[in-house]
């Protein structure tokens, strides 16, 4: 909500600064965004009167002007605008004037001497306009300062207006609210109603009274529709940030600015009898002032006459019933629409208008007579015109109710931590205005009609404690109980979980959770993901069920940015549909912690050859993640991996994530030069971590063994050392694969395991004997189970 | 000068002037050796006659441990020397860089919704979590959001599309974190459902919210973290005292100020913003919104299950993103979520 500041202190003017005034509604709940002057500074210039204007002798388009600046004698100033003529009033920037941009000093022209300099708005930063001066009202007193002249130290303020407060969006409402909160006097415009000169009146029909309960309309005949708007008028609704069209309109703009009650004229001459206010017909539409042909919904109220639709009701005129410069006789329609009715219906078209955007937050419904009466008073003021009696049709049962509200002091007390004496109350919420009756334990309050936001105690706490001030309200340390927090030894928390694998030299992105439908196709072979309604851009369309695709995303965008080395990781939450009972119905949401490596395993460094980073770098992240829990890795298919490189993790037999090169069908069409390696592994399996169990340490030696064991190339490691370790003895404390050799000295085919042994007993050092009957139990077992051979 | 003393500074002279251990070695056999120039005049000591023997063996005795400890202190020095010599060649370039693995870094805002975290648990509040894909009645009915309130209108929100394609109005992504607030209730007031006075509720839950917005100051996702005290006597007053400790608290300034603003918001009553003002740097004196807050909405407490005549609470909302922003002096929301190394290794 934009206005003139003047305008408002013209209403209630507290005796405040600009600035204390804007402090003042910000802290009251209504946020000054913006406060800006209407004219730049300058100084010295005042209303003239040209007298006369002659020709310059040595210059065509110059003239000679005697101007009239309410001193003895009048100035001789030389001006070349085209509209300078002897009798009008003008801007005269006197000698020693600073203007924006120049100072005026006495100067020779031609060699003609000038004595000032004669104004058009762009030279004073009123506007663009440059055409010629500026010229001024007739009745402009001569000599006086152009500032005071023009009103130009006013200022525009701009509030944002939170939805509840409708009851702010006039100048009437806003100097009520400044009357509440300095207790300086509020001058409301009077409003005498104006009697009838002609008996003319329509008929009004509310057929659809739950979305009308209220409706005033009158005739105003032999109005002069092309008068001009006065001055003042004009500059008030401009510097309230709406555009002066032509004096018909600007009254009723005026109106609903200065009483916020929006108000319709239409051309009498274009109605048909009665005047309707129904739901649309099956299949009507209408076209509205903004060129807009609209097929209305059938909860939305339209005006109409006998014969045609004439408006949407509380939205938008129709193009073809409005006032022209030509419209002899007006229909002036001042009618309530509750917000139900309202709401949504202008935002379904795309669009919002002063109207809509008042109604659908509340419009006082008891004003549309005081506003209709108000508006005819000002025509007739500037266009004349006889007026008709105005017809009220009113359906009082559809009519907002205002309930009485019960205000409990010691409620108050209690939501806002303060004490305030129940005089002090009593006196605040009278001054919104707000009827106040005292009772046993309080107060029954009850609203006013332009209050839409006062239906509970709270609402009512809430206005004391505006008035009171937040600013004086105490900030009190909390007091409660106390009592410490859980810690488990057992569970790490996702934070400690993120500083492990930034250790692991991760850098944590966070992605979007939307993503391209074809990511979810390549890196997670999802058909049919979680599709948005209405999405911000199309390859942001489909929910994430895997957190690869941005990953591999950010690895191409490094990419772009030439960086070599890739290493991120990201904690979130991936969706797919699924029955069965989430928090939502439909939908799973896990969290998960995915990641992915490129590049050089380490950064190039001296001293260190550089290989790119593989599947076993990761591996072992992961491993290091889970420490000390035992993970097995069983080769898998994913569709966003390598189909040689790819394993699921298993923890405790349970399938906990996966992890894999990606395949290189994606790293070509994703132009990632080489391939990712990445993990994707689900958040709560992270989180466990056991507690620690102890086993008692040997004080015994310990003898170590190795065993060189040559297989199959094809066998994989894990089962061969599972089933090394299942044989084993007790005191075999532990057996570890420390090499793996293929090449020369073994045949095509073959690749030799070598083991590492440790046996040491807590009770007893080992026989020598007992030792080499594990090794030669654990050759036979391997060479029986597994084809090994020792390796000679 | 004597025989012996000069037989014992020759010896000297040569020790010194034995580069290397070998030579002294060689050295040392001159003199000392079996055929040595001192072990001759030992042998020769026999041949003296008595009375002379005892005081020329004295002083032969004298010269030799002169010539002994000579040797004893050019070894010392000559070892010292091939040490040194040794040290020299094994330095090290310590301007070198070390080698290994450097570390990974965390997200600027993670690194905030730690700080949050830790603030608040300080003083008892615990963290929950809830889905991103939420209910309606959770995101909005429950909040006291009103049917036709602009929040609900298609152009913040983003819905989601059922499997048979048509818009499926029961869910959305949702718009705040203030739906786990409800949730939480639920679940406290259902625990509790049998106590005389329900415990307090204290809780803030962090994590990702969406709105259908894009701009350099907007994105269509981006973070809230929600706070909520539920209890007997919770008052505005304690609202401003938790709200403001924080923020001094996570921008460690004791002398930034702190407003609160009437607002509005459906599940809030009174309803406040919160502006803050620092008092140095880029931005000292201008005052900047950074959260929402109010008294819980009496019916946003029964729809938590708990009677508003007997509880009260309150509950804020901040943006992460933005106090990270401010924090750190980033000018850019969307750097948040390009992903750019460069940007982001800076926050190790």
């Amino acid at each position: 909500m934009q206005f003139s500041e003047s305008w408002l202190r013209s209403l209630c003017n507290p005796s405040l600064s600009n600035e204390e005034l804007c402090h003042l509604l910000t802290m009251a709940g209504l946020e000054v965004e913006e406060n800006e002057p209407v004219a730049p500074v300058f100084a010295g210039v005042v209303v003239a009167q040209v007298l006369t204007v002659e020709k310059h002798p040595d210059a065509d388009k110059l003239k000679l002007c005697s101007v009239d600046v309410g001193e003895a004698t009048p100035l001789q100033i030389v001006c070349g605008a085209p509209n300078v003529a002897a009798g009008m009033k003008v801007p005269c920037a006197r000698v020693g004037a600073s203007l924006p941009g120049i100072a005026i000093k006495k100067a020779k022209v031609r060699g003609i001497e000038s004595h000032g300099m004669l104004c058009s708005a762009r030279e004073l930063g009123l506007s663009e306009d440059h055409a010629g001066l500026l010229p001024l009202a007739a009745d402009a007193v001569v000599g006086s300062d152009i500032r005071k002249h023009l009103d130009l130290d006013d200022r525009k303020i701009t509030i944002k207006l939170t939805p509840n407060r409708a009851d702010c969006l006039s100048l009437s409402g806003i100097a009520r609210e400044l009357a509440a909160l300095t207790g300086a006097p509020l001058a409301l415009p009077e409003v005498e109603p104006i009697a009838a000169a002609i008996a003319d009146t329509r008929k009004i029909q509310l057929d659809a009274p739950a979305s009308c309960p209220r409706y005033c309309g009158r005739i105003i005949r032999g109005v002069k529709a092309d008068a001009p708007t006065p001055e003042w008028m004009k500059r008030r609704i401009e510097r309230s940030g709406i555009r002066s069209i032509s004096f018909l309109v600007d009254v009723t703009n005026y109106v609903m600015l200065e009483l916020g009650q929006p108000l319709h004229a239409f051309d009498d001459a274009e109605l048909a009898g009665a005047i309707h206010v129904r739901l649309p017909a099956p299949g009507e539409q209408l076209l509205l002032l903004n060129e807009q042909t609209v097929a209305p919904s059938a909860d939305t109220a339209l005006i109409a006459d006998d014969e045609k639709p004439l408006a949407m009701a509380g939205v938008m005129g129709g193009e073809h019933s409005g006032i022209s410069d030509s419209t002899r006789d007006l229909f002036l329609e001042s009618a309530f629409f509750p917000p139900a009715a309202i709401a949504g219906k202008a935002r379904a078209l795309g669009f919002s208008s002063d109207a809509s955007h008042r109604y659908e937050r509340g419009v006082d419904f008891d004003l549309q007579r005081r506003a209709i009466e108000r508006a005819t008073q000002l025509i007739l003021e500037t266009c004349g015109g006889q007026p008709g009696p105005v017809v009220e049709a009113v359906a009082a049962e559809h009519l907002p109710t205002r309930k009485p509200v019960l205000l409990r002091s010691e409620r108050a007390d209690r939501v806002l931590g303060i004490a305030l004496p129940g005089g002090r109350i009593e006196a605040m919420l009278k001054s919104l205005g707000l009827a106040v009756e005292r009772v046993a334990d309080g107060f029954r309050v009850t609203p006013p009609t332009f209050r839409f936001d006062i239906e509970i105690e709270e609402d009512l706490i809430e206005e004391i404690a505006r008035l009171h001030g937040y600013d004086n309200i105490p900030s009190l340390p909390p007091v409660a109980r106390m009592a410490m927090m859980p810690a488990s030894e057992s569970r790490k928390s996702a934070m400690a979980l993120r500083r492990q694998v930034a250790a692991r030299d991760y850098h944590e992105v966070v992605t979007y959770s939307f993503v391209e439908a074809a990511w979810e196709a390549d890196f997670a072979a999802n058909a049919t993901p979680v599709v948005l309604a209405n999405p911000i851009a199309s390859q942001m369309g489909v929910m994430r069920s895997s957190l690869i695709g941005g990953l591999v995303g950010t690895l191409a965008a490094n990419r772009k940015r030439q960086i070599e080395r890739v290493r991120v990781f990201e904690i979130g939450r991936c969706f797919r549909r699924e029955a069965g009972s989430g928090p939502v119905a439909g939908f799973a949401q896990p969290l998960r912690l995915g990641a992915l490596a490129a590049g050089p395993a380490q950064p190039e460094q001296w001293g260190a050859a550089t290989r790119r980073v593989d599947f076993f770098d990761l591996k072992a992240d992961v491993e290091d993640l889970f420490a000390p829990r035992h993970l097995e890795f069983v080769k898998a298919v994913h569709p966003a991996l390598h189909p040689g490189r790819c394993a699921q993790i298993r923890l405790d037999g349970a399938a906990v994530g996966v992890i894999g090169e990606l395949h290189p069908r994606w790293v070509q069409k994703y132009e990632l030069g080489t391939a990712p390696v990445s993990f994707e592994i689900e958040l709560p399996a992270l989180l466990g971590t056991p507690f620690p169990a102890y086993a008692e340490v040997s004080r015994l030696p310990a003898v170590v063994r190795d065993l060189a064991l040559v297989v199959p190339q094809a066998q994989a490691l894990a089962p061969l050392l599972a089933a090394l370790r299942d044989a084993a003895p007790a005191f075999v404390r532990d057996v570890a694969l420390f090499d793996v050799y293929q090449g020369k000295g073994l045949a095509d085919g073959e690749k030799s395991l070598a083991f590492r042994i440790v046996m040491q007993d807590t009770q007893r050092t080992l026989e020598d004997a007992e030792v080499d009957a594990v090794i030669a139990d654990l050759l036979a077992m391997a060479a029986r189970d597994f084809g090994a051979s020792l390796r000679g | 000068m004597s025989d012996l003393d000069q037989l014992v500074a020759s010896a000297e002279a040569d020790f010194a002037a034995a580069a290397e251990p070998a030579k002294l070695e060689d050295a040392k056999a001159r003199y000392l050796g079996k055929d040595g120039s001192l072990t001759a005049l030992l042998k020769g000591l026999g041949k003296l006659p008595v009375e002379e023997r005892k005081s020329a063996g004295a002083a032969i005795n004298q010269a030799k441990v002169s010539i002994e400890s000579a040797l004893t202190a050019r070894r010392e020095a000559l070892k010292t020397a091939q040490l040194e010599a040794q040290l020299a060649t094994e330095a090290l370039d310590v301007t070198l860089p070390g080698r290994g693995l450097p570390r990974g870094s965390l997200h600027p805002v993670t690194i905030s919704l730690d700080r949050i975290e830790q603030l608040f648990r300080s003083i008892g509040f615990d963290v929950a979590d809830g889905p991103e894909i939420e209910t309606d009645w959770h995101n909005f009915t429950a909040l006291n959001t009103p049917e036709n309130h602009p929040a609900r209108s298609m152009h913040d929100t983003f819905y989601l599309l059922g499997s048979d394609g048509k818009l499926q109005e029961e869910v959305l992504l949702r718009t705040h974190t203030s739906p786990v607030q409800i949730r939480a209730m639920l679940a406290h007031t259902d625990r509790h459902r049998d106590a005389a006075t329900m415990p307090e509720l204290r809780i803030i839950c962090p994590g990702r919210v969406y709105r259908v917005d894009s701009d350099a100051t907007h994105s269509p996702m981006f973070h809230q973290v929600e706070g909520l005290w539920v209890g007997e006597k919770v008052s505005f007053a304690d609202l401003k005292g938790v709200v403001a400790d924080f923020l001094r608290r996570f921008f460690e300034s004791d002398d930034l100020k702190v407003r609160f603003r009437p607002s509005f918001f459906p599940f809030t009553e009174p309803s406040a913003e919160i502006d803050v003002a620092f008092m140095s740097g880029a931005l000292e004196g201008r005052w900047l919104e950074i959260a929402g807050c109010g008294m819980v909405h009496p019916n946003v407490l029964r729809f938590g299950g708990f009677d508003p005549e007997k509880y009260t609470g309150f509950a804020f909302g901040m943006g992460p993103d933005r106090l990270t922003m401010l924090r750190y002096g980033i000018n850019d929301l969307r750097l948040f979520f390009e992903g750019d190394l460069r940007f982001l290794s800076q926050f190790r």
